[in-house]
């Protein structure tokens, strides 16, 4: 692992449109930089898929959660109603599973549900309400509205912060900025 | 559905149509990516409010009161305040909580179902349909809530470990309703939240005054909108579509399995809860007229919210609706068909007993008059139109709730037990109060909240079509 530049998160690169955003972005990869990212006001999948983000782990943690709360909800349900406190119901059987499916269905989705929306904030590594990007000036103003950024990270191996600048002032965005922590 | 004879010049229907499909278009295609945000940002972040909003929350909230001071007598004396008795045992409250909770499904329908379907219109009105959904849940939470009489020992419907070592009977369907309804407020707010993060950073970096940076930068989490969160992100919403589809089936089929599984005539039948599925889907999206239509008007977003929404709304609610004639079509034909005296008894009183008014206002007002014209297009883009249906078919839904709760039960096997039902000042309080309390939750997130999804709106712009033929201007590769 290379050392980063002392006081430097990476450049970016502001760009008006998504496909100029996506060209560059595919290029940075092609031209080997693997730390990078792109910000975008709105999901933009081709960018994602140009600097090879292509598989995220929230359906198996979804997947993960949802049988959790199946078999909390269905041994739950098992035990008060066969040990902790049988009840004879119209002499059915203490342990009557189709009974059970509702609450152990509902507590399924339940669980994956919260899984799926707790499980993508945390690996978004969320919440973090302090973030380097947030010191360049134009950033700000735009990654949340209507500009997209290519960012390459200072810890990448191929970062220079003069060489860098250059290379990333080739592909014609709006502007370069060097990204202070 | 396309209809390709209406011509674009059509002046009746304006220059909102798009000659490719020959339906509305979704958005004015003036907008770019800044406007949206200026758009939709800019209703929250004003530091003007106007006076409107003042006068319909003072009113909103007047009404609410009502809600409180019903309850709090309720507390004091005890459910023998209400109307209900032997033999209609169930009133107001279940009424109420099933018209609340059906009224909130449109929401997750837009925005789960329609999500699914890669239906994009339903992008402008996701937002405050889930909104809706979930303030129409909380009116209808309180209903069983406060309905057990003795509501500080609520927590016994939960099984939770305590000293009298006593636990819920999971065979009732009552108890499977407490399952369904809390899943579904708590999946409703999640899927609600995750949504807005994205829009919180957009307020948050937009916002003026230090305050509003701070707030709306706490609930943002942070967001930046890098590409690997938003991949994360899109199949959280995926999944969470996903999993709000069968959740919102169920709830609704659970509801009516509170009336299907007793033996009663008029309750006992296996189709209510498709029945009620489309019941509560029609009275939800009836809802969201009611809301959007003023909506649209005072904060002017004609160009977000088209006349396709209407339009499709207005489809979806005749689809809905034809389900629903269907039900109440089968109800009377088993009626028959059943051979049995007392299922024959039950709806010969429902159509022409004392009460038969309340079936024949639900009949006109969910049937005869959304059903007969909804088929006509340029009815369904007329506003005022439309605004007036979508009260119609609310009061007709709520009729349903009605007439299935209390023809059911007032005159059942023995005439000697046979009694009538008529709601007191407490039971219209608290139902009109929970409209108060409704009203004024949804000033306050048309107020504080983005009501489009700014993300979602920009995702279907022209502009955010890659071009990957126009090459970029000094190209590095």
């Amino acid at each position: 692992m290379p050392v980063a530049y002392e006081g430097t998160y990476g450049m970016i690169a502001e760009f008006d449109t998504p496909s100029d955003l996506v060209r560059a972005a595919k290029a940075a990869y092609h031209d080997g930089w693997r730390r990078m990212d792109c910000y975008t006001p709105y999901p933009v999948e081709e960018a994602a898929e140009a600097i090879g983000f292509h598989k995220d782990r929230v359906s198996l943690i979804t997947l993960i959660g949802g049988l959790m709360g199946l078999c909390a909800m269905f041994s739950l349900e098992t035990w008060i109603s066969t040990l902790a406190y049988p009840l004879n119901i119209g002499g059915r059987p203490t342990y009557s599973w189709p009974a059970f499916i509702v609450p152990a269905y509902e507590w399924t989705i339940l669980f994956s549900g919260l899984s799926a929306a707790f499980g993508m904030i945390a690996m978004n590594g969320l919440p973090s309400l302090y973030h380097p990007l947030f010191n360049a000036p134009n950033f700000r103003t735009g990654a949340t509205d209507d500009k997209f950024f290519l960012c390459l990270e200072a810890t990448d191996p191929k970062f220079d912060v003069t060489e860098t600048r250059a290379y990333l002032d080739s592909f014609g965005p709006n502007s370069v900025v060097e990204v202070e922590y | 559905m396309a209809m390709k004879e209406i011509k674009t010049e059509d002046p009746a229907l304006g220059a909102g149509i798009d000659p490719k499909t020959g339906e509305f278009r979704v958005v004015d295609l003036n907008y770019t990516f800044k406007s949206v945000t200026a758009k939709i940002a800019d209703i929250v972040l004003t530091p003007h409010t106007s006076l409107g909003w003042f006068a319909l929350f003072t009113v909103a909230g007047g009404v609410a009161t009502l809600v409180l001071v019903a309850v709090t007598w309720l507390f004091l004396k005890g459910t023998g305040i209400w109307a209900v008795t032997q033999p209609v045992g169930w009133g107001f409250a279940i009424i109420n909580f099933v018209w609340w909770i059906g009224i909130g499904h449109a929401g997750t329908l837009i925005s789960a179902i329609l999500l699914l379907f890669k239906q994009q219109w339903r992008n402008s009105i996701n937002r405050f349909a889930e909104a809706m959904t979930i303030f129409a849940v909380v009116c209808a939470g309180m209903f069983p809530l406060i309905h057990v009489g003795r509501p500080w020992l609520g927590y016994w419907l939960f099984p939770l470990p305590n000293s009298m070592n006593i636990w819920p009977q999971f065979r009732s369907p009552l108890l499977w309703d407490v399952f369904a309804v809390s899943t579904y407020a708590t999946i409703s707010v999640v899927f609600w939240y995750v949504g807005l993060i994205p829009d919180f950073g957009t307020l948050r970096d937009r916002a003026k005054s230090k305050f509003a940076q701070f707030a709306y930068g706490l609930v943002s989490l942070g967001w930046r909108g890098s590409v690997r969160h938003w991949v994360r992100y899109e199949t959280a919403s995926l999944l969470l579509a996903g999993l709000a589809t069968p959740l919102v089936l169920s709830v609704h089929t659970v509801i009516s399995f509170d009336f299907a599984v007793a033996v009663i005539p008029g309750w006992h039948t296996t189709i209510f809860p498709p029945y009620f599925v489309a019941g509560a889907v029609y009275s939800g999206f009836a809802m969201v007229l009611t809301l959007a239509i003023p909506l649209r008007k005072f904060y002017k977003l004609e160009g977000l919210v088209t006349d396709r929404h209407m339009d499709n709304m207005g489809k979806v609610m005749l689809t809905t609706g034809l389900i629903v004639a269907y039900g109440y079509g089968m109800e009377v034909f088993m009626a028959w068909y059943s051979a049995s005296h007392w299922e024959y008894f039950m709806m010969w009183n429902r159509m022409f007993g004392p009460m038969g008014w309340s079936y024949w206002m639900l009949i006109a007002c969910n049937i005869a008059i959304p059903l007969t014209t909804l088929w006509v297009r340029k009815w369904r883009t007329n506003m005022t139109f439309m605004f007036v249906m979508s009260l119609i078919v609310n009061t007709g839904m709520w009729f349903e709730r009605f007439v299935i709760v209390v023809t059911s039960l007032y005159r059942d096997f023995l005439p000697s037990s046979w009694g009538t039902y008529r709601a007191t000042k407490w039971d219209y309080m608290t139902y009109i109060g929970t409209m108060g309390l409704f009203t004024a939750l949804f000033l306050l997130f048309v107020r504080f909240l983005p009501m489009i999804p700014m993300n979602e709106i920009k995702m279907m712009l022209p502009s955010a079509k890659l071009s990957p033929k126009k090459p970029a201007v000094g190209a590095g590769d």
